[in-house]
């Protein structure tokens, strides 16, 4: 069997990845939690932010940790004008056909990419990507300590803006009571449009801070939405602490299954826990009860 | 104040209502009676801007606000208490008050809810559990109170009184008194024949999406075909 120092420097490091696994699962259910869709686009906005990223760095010379909040205010006005003008003109606000048409909406983005961009791996090589501090068990690079650091202040300032702001209550407040929203005087579209806005933000923060790790290819989004999808499904749908919790064990299971059944074979515990879940708690970990 | 001319509206391909008329004069208190499915909630929620009408006119200061969005109904002062409180069920006391002053009265909200909790004692009590969680007659005291806050000019009761125990539908009535004293014009929707027509300057009655009858509220207590349908006299 390994070694102790082995498994803990394993779930140290999957717990800095299960962070930005969270922050792309928060962007998942804010949209879930109001809206009531789930956003089928979202592994594909977080691919187009990649490269944004990316192009940033390797035409602009930008830092990707310098270019986040740029990248993040980006994502988020691509995704309240995508609400807007597409998503809410087209659905007729039923739920089924927004399905259908965030699934288009993907369709048509993956394909854009794979002709402007072509399916080469690119990878930001950051001057200083190999320093970092040693634990003793483990070593941990400056990226995976920055994707660690930023998504938990992201997650804390997100959970300030719906604690504790007018727009950030509105939210809840749609998410839960339409109508009594309406009565209020909440414009209930705008609501929307924010909440997609800020879900797409959540995966803009979290390109920047991937693609010091990860090559960009088009079909990139699969992999994250998946593991996004498990997530949520594991916190709980639309649950914020959820969404938190989820990551970081779905990180560790990844990071200590790879260690156990090989890299490759590691990604089975995340479909392992899908399945668990599903079987014996399919509300998830913090979701509520369907009455 | 609020003028509903010749209004036909209603779901889609459902008409509910047909051509109703109805006013409500400065600091007046009119009720609109009607039995199950007359379209009362209908009506409230077209002047609402829930729904836009199909046809007609409302007016409300003589601005024409037929079919405006519901943010722009509240911002003008129409605020309605819905039928089946809609509050907030995630949010604490506190926060659905502030919600009702999302739009209107913004810069008094303090104060406001100072003037909320002097009515409604009971809330305070209550202000940092879940709105979900509060008693069925505190829900609707949160739900009046959370329509107080955006200070309203026209207030829209939709049967303020359901499920109420019958103390609590004294005070409610009391309460609406009080706030009419203080300036507040009111339509109140309402099953308690008897009690609304006591407290209203003028009533409608409304059926099957028309109206039928109308006039000063002591006049109509004394009519004999209302006092046949509703008071089974
Ligand atoms: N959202 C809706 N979609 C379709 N039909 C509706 C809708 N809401 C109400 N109706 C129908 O419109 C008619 C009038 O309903 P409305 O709610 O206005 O009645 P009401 O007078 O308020 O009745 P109650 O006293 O029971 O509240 C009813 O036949 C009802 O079934
Ligand atoms: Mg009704």
């Amino acid at each position: 069997m390994y070694d102790f120092s082995i498994i803990l420097a394993s779930v140290i490091n999957g717990t800095m990845t299960g962070a930005v696994y969270a922050l792309v699962a928060l962007g998942l259910t804010l949209i879930y939690g109001v809206l009531h869709i789930i956003n089928f686009a979202h592994g594909s906005m977080l691919m187009v932010a990649m490269y944004a990223a990316f192009f940033l760095f390797a035409a602009g010379g930008i830092d990707p940790y310098v270019a986040l909040p740029l990248v993040a205010a980006l994502a988020f006005a691509f995704g309240y004008a995508l609400q807007r003008s597409v998503i809410s003109k087209t659905s007729h606000g039923r739920d089924e056909i927004i399905l259908l048409v965030t699934l288009g909406i993907s369709i048509v983005i993956e394909n854009a990419a794979l002709f402007f961009f072509t399916s080469n791996e690119r990878l930001v090589t950051l001057p200083y990507d190999i320093e970092g501090i040693d634990l003793g068990v483990t070593f941990l690079v400056v990226p995976q300590l920055a994707a660690f650091g930023a998504s938990l202040v992201i997650t804390f300032l997100l959970w300030l803006f719906m604690a504790r702001t007018d727009t950030g209550k509105a939210i809840r407040a749609v998410a839960k009571e339409r109508l009594g929203a309406r009565l209020v005087g909440i414009n209930v579209d705008h609501i929307f449009a924010i909440s997609f806005g800020i879900g797409t933000a959540c995966v803009g923060a979290a390109a920047c801070l991937l693609v010091p790790t990860f090559p960009v290819t088009p079909q990139i989004g699969y992999v994250f939405v998946l593991i996004a999808f498990t997530v949520v499904v594991l916190g709980g749908m639309g649950s914020f602490v959820g969404a938190l919790i989820g990551g970081l064990i779905i990180g560790i299971a990844e990071s200590v299954g790879g260690l156990f059944f090989g890299e490759t074979l590691g990604k089975i515990s995340i479909s392992l826990i899908f399945i668990l879940v599903l079987l014996f708690r399919p509300t998830g970990l913090f979701g509520q009860r369907l009455r | 104040m609020l003028e509903v001319r010749d209004l036909e509206a209603g779901y889609g391909a459902v008409q509910v209502l047909f051509g109703v008329s109805l006013d409500v004069a400065d600091n007046e208190i009119v009720a609109l009676l009607g039995s199950n499915g007359a379209g009362k909630s209908t009506l409230n929620n077209n002047v609402s801007g829930l729904y836009a009408p199909f046809a007609g006119g409302i007016r409300f200061d003589g601005a024409d606000i037929t079919g405006a969005p519901s943010d722009r109904i509240v911002a003008e002062g129409i605020i309605q208490v819905p039928e089946g409180r809609k509050i907030f069920p995630n949010m604490t006391v506190r926060e659905n008050l502030e919600m009702g002053g999302y739009r209107r009265g913004r810069p008094r909200r303090s104060q406001n809810i100072d003037r909320v909790i002097r009515v409604f004692p009971r809330l305070e009590e209550r202000f940092s559990q879940l709105a979900g969680t509060l008693s069925g007659g505190e829900q609707q005291m949160l739900a009046i109170g959370r329509g107080m806050m955006a200070e309203p000019r026209l207030l829209i009761l939709d049967e303020p009184s359901l499920g109420l125990s019958p103390l609590l539908v004294e005070e409610m009535f009391g309460l609406i008194r009080r706030l009419h004293e203080e300036g507040l014009a009111i339509l109140l929707v309402e099953q308690n024949v008897v009690q609304s027509l006591a407290l209203a300057d003028r009533a409608y009655v409304i059926e099957n999406g028309r109206i039928t009858l109308s006039g000063p509220a002591a006049e109509l207590i004394e009519n004999p075909e209302l006092k046949k349908s509703y008071l089974g006299l």
